[in-house]
């Protein structure tokens, strides 16, 4: 206990002076847009804290893989076997078609599309905050991560990088309240935003007559408007339209494709127009075709 | 100035906190993570009022501003506000039955979410779902472990005033 007159300034006073100082962060920080440099400095401060996290679930993966038995194994060598073959099969396709479409556009005068390079990730913290839906993965600057940098998992569009660390970047999440990205059903090329609601199962759509040829069940896959998420990957299935007259649009909801509560690897993408280039840490390199 | 006593088992409670408020969990499990950040900084805010004050509260907040990935001074804000009647009134807490205790921590955390959730509603135009505030209950339910571990562990690594 300090004597009585070694007290500094009163209590009220250091709080008074504290919530000062980070009232003028917030300032700089959400007025100003001049924290970035230190923000993204501090985040790979931070870094240590995000890899102790996963670190538990990492540890249990272990104890997991070590416990499967060899007939286990085998049988999962089995079943991985097959679905590679089918993958086989249909990529052989894939590839005969891509040769095609890349004739044709020419023949008729429009860019190829060119291949886009990618890279896995994983997750190594995610934000809990209910009001922003924000993920950290495992590559940063070092490995080419931009701002703005479309994320994916294996079954469609996940987010996008919103600030990079050197080692770490961060991922806002399609269901993010201040997120939203132009979509296009794929049944009959309607062009719609879906805005994130918070909820990691919702999307709305916005600004949709109630006259739409939306349906439940539709498939909407992304746009290339808006020039972040390249076109044509899956985002979203619609689960729900409401034609009530009352509300001034009809009320559309869709559910992600991408399983954006239990994320563990997710897919970087660099569009063939990007400037950066990923980074291969190692024997990583899986350069693809779209 | 020179180090006192149990400096760095005092950061490793810090630490740890901060590891528990971004590990990932299960899905279901998620709105009911209690708030660890605000459990440790109380405890310690109501143990030694003169040794953890607004200055430590300031910098944890900042950190968590960075590691929630908030605009910086949110979380600063909300905690700072949320220690002060803490501090003011650490004997009278101190003295508490545990059910008390436990009603106050709430209701301390209650105030730190809202405060959180008016500013990002401010700010960011975020929209109030009401399983932000199931954590309340959560922490107020663990406050009595945390307070009795944080205790033993306190007297085990003398972290003193």
């Amino acid at each position: 206990m300090k004597s009585l007159f070694e007290r500094g300034p009163s209590l009220l006073t250091r709080l008074v002076l504290a919530l000062l100082c980070a009232a003028m962060l917030m300032f700089l920080d959400h007025r100003l847009n001049t924290m970035q440099p230190v923000r993204s400095f501090l985040s790979t401060l931070v870094t240590p804290v995000q890899y102790l996290a996963v670190l538990p679930e990492q540890a249990l993966d272990r104890i997991v893989y070590l416990s499967t038995t060899r007939s286990m194994l085998r049988e999962q060598n089995e079943a991985l076997r097959q679905e590679l073959q089918e993958l086989h099969m249909a990529v052989q396709r894939l590839n005969f078609l891509e040769n095609e479409n890349a004739r044709l556009r020419q023949l008729l005068g429009s860019d190829v599309r060119q291949a886009s390079r990618r890279m896995a990730a994983e997750i190594v913290a995610v934000a809990t905050d209910p009001f922003s839906h924000q993920v950290v993965i495992n590559k940063g600057s070092a490995n080419g991560v931009y701002k703005g940098q479309p994320v994916l998992d294996n079954r469609g569009i996940l987010g996008q990088v919103m600030s990079v660390g050197h080692t770490t970047a961060r991922v806002l999440l399609i269901s993010d309240q201040s997120h939203s990205l132009s979509l296009r059903a794929e049944r009959n090329d309607i062009r719609v935003l879906a805005r994130g609601t918070g909820d990691l199962q919702r999307l709305e759509l916005m600004f949709i007559p109630h006259s739409t040829e939306l349906e439940v069940g539709d498939k909407l896959m992304s746009s290339g408007l808006g020039g972040v998420y390249p076109e044509g990957y899956p985002v979203a299935e619609i689960i729900e339209v409401n034609r009530d007259e009352r509300y001034q649009y009809a009320r559309v909801t869709a559910r992600p494709y991408a399983q954006l509560d239990r994320i563990r690897t997710v897919l970087l993408l660099w569009p063939p127009s990007a400037v950066e280039q990923p980074v291969y840490d190692d024997v990583e390199v899986d350069e693809n075709v779209d | 100035m020179w180090i006192k006593s149990g400096l760095i088992p005092l950061l490793a409670t810090y630490l740890a906190a901060l590891v528990l408020m971004v590990m990932p969990m299960p899905a279901f499990l998620e709105a009911w993570r209690p708030d660890w950040l605000s459990l440790v900084i109380l405890y310690w805010v109501i143990a030694l009022p003169h040794r953890v004050g607004m200055g430590s509260v300031l910098v944890l907040g900042l950190v968590a501003d960075i590691l929630m990935g908030t605009v910086f001074g949110i979380y600063a804000t909300a905690l700072l506000i949320m220690a002060y009647p803490a501090i003011r009134h650490f004997h009278r807490i101190r003295n508490y039955s545990f059910t008390q205790q436990a009603l106050i921590i709430g209701v301390l955390i209650l105030i730190k979410r809202v405060i959180v959730y008016e500013l990002e509603h401010v700010l960011n135009g975020a929209v109030f779902h009401l399983p932000y505030l199931y954590p309340v209950i959560s922490s107020a339910i663990a406050w009595p472990w945390v307070y009795l571990i944080l205790r033993k562990y306190r007297r085990h690594y003398l972290v003193r005033e």
